[in-house]
């Protein structure tokens, strides 16, 4: 498989899904529980996403300059900092703790 | 905002929806620069990141993408797929719950908008046109959202591709830890009952747990397993009426 392979596959699959809800009838969104589980879905693949681009390290785990960055995106969410915002801060945390040396 | 068009009627509805629109548009297509920037340092070329924003359109499956070929390269190709499908399926909500508005009364879409707005149906054009107290407001606010967003976040992709491109290492921008701000960022507004609390921390122990045991990409897809867990039990769900999601009518 190559970049290409994923790139296109992915994106037909998204784009399909986006799709589809222009063809099934409404009444599979008025039931609560598949509705529920697609809603679900979505937050934990988010938070799991957070979990492994913080900590995962080639195979392991490491905990490095990443992990005060994201306290700091955090804190930022709690004041209701813009999105961009709270991004940028991230990757400046993580940047000036390594250009200090005082994490890897 | 000075109004020069004294002599035509007023026309309230179609202004709030063209003002709620340009405010979210101009916002979000700033998140392109990260993405752009992103993906060419997870070893995707700009043709590659180009094809995503122009094709994929959704912020969060994307990142989803560059996310898994970052740690995992290649070989994590399907659990990219995988986890970027996954992901997309809240847009198959949106767009159900879209279809009866972008067309509007009484007439069905034509085929070649029906794409289109299929393609544009993401969380912002289907979170504008929901804000909107009529029917017009509702499809205006779709269709401009829809526009302003797919040119912006395609024209900043495309600048921050560039930009990541003169950029050598990711790490020493910080941008592995932007990624995960990026992430975070996506799912806070989400977070709004103890319900999708709960799936998100279990979900976040779940796949940091799976990381030394799996290979990259597995861990994220078998944390999804949180959500089928919680959603089909209904663990610590909220009554319909308090759910935060808004839908009209109640449920029987």
């Amino acid at each position: 498989m190559t970049i290409w392979n994923i790139v296109l596959i992915s994106s037909a699959a998204v784009l399909g899904l986006k799709l589809l809800g222009y063809l099934v009838p409404p009444s599979f969104i008025e039931r609560p529980t598949p509705s529920r589980v697609a809603t679900l879905l979505t937050v934990a693949l988010l938070a799991a996403l957070v979990a492994t681009q913080t900590l995962q390290h080639g195979s392991g785990i490491a905990i490095d300059a990443r992990v005060p960055a994201l306290g700091v995106a955090a804190l930022l969410l709690v004041l209701r900092a813009p999105f961009i915002v709270v991004v940028i801060a991230a990757a400046a945390v993580a940047a000036l703790l390594r250009l200090l040396g005082w994490m890897s | 905002m000075a109004s020069s068009s004294a002599a035509r009627p007023q026309d309230p509805e179609r202004s709030a929806a063209v003002r709620a629109s340009l405010a979210v548009g101009l916002a979000v297509s700033v998140y392109g620069l990260s993405f752009g920037a992103l993906a060419v340092a997870s070893g995707l070329d700009i043709w590659q990141t180009q094809v995503l924003s122009l094709f994929m359109f959704s912020g969060g499956s994307q990142f989803a993408v560059i996310g898994v070929i970052a740690s995992g390269g290649v070989a994590a190709g399907p659990a990219a797929i995988t986890g970027a499908a996954l992901l997309g399926v809240r847009n198959s909500l949106y767009s159900m719950r879209m279809a009866p508005i972008v067309g509007g009364p009484p007439g069905r879409l034509s085929w070649p908008r029906k794409l289109l707005a299929g393609h544009w149906t993401i969380d912002e054009s289907t979170a504008v046109s929901t804000g909107q107290p009529t029917l017009r407001g509702q499809r205006i606010g779709f269709w401009i959202t829809g526009a302003v967003i797919y040119v912006g976040w395609n024209l900043t992709t495309l600048l921050g591709s560039l930009l990541g491109n003169l950029i050598g290492d990711v790490r020493m921008f910080g941008l592995d830890a932007a990624a995960a701000a990026a992430f975070l960022g996506l799912l806070w507004p989400r977070l709004s009952s103890r319900q999708p609390i709960a799936v998100a921390a279990g979900a976040a122990v779940v796949a940091a747990v799976l990381i030394p045991w799996l290979p990259a990409g597995l861990p994220v897809l078998i944390a999804a397993a949180v959500a089928v867990v919680v959603g089909v039990t209904n663990w610590l769900g909220a009554r319909p009426a308090q759910g935060a999601q808004q839908r009209e009518g109640a449920q029987p």
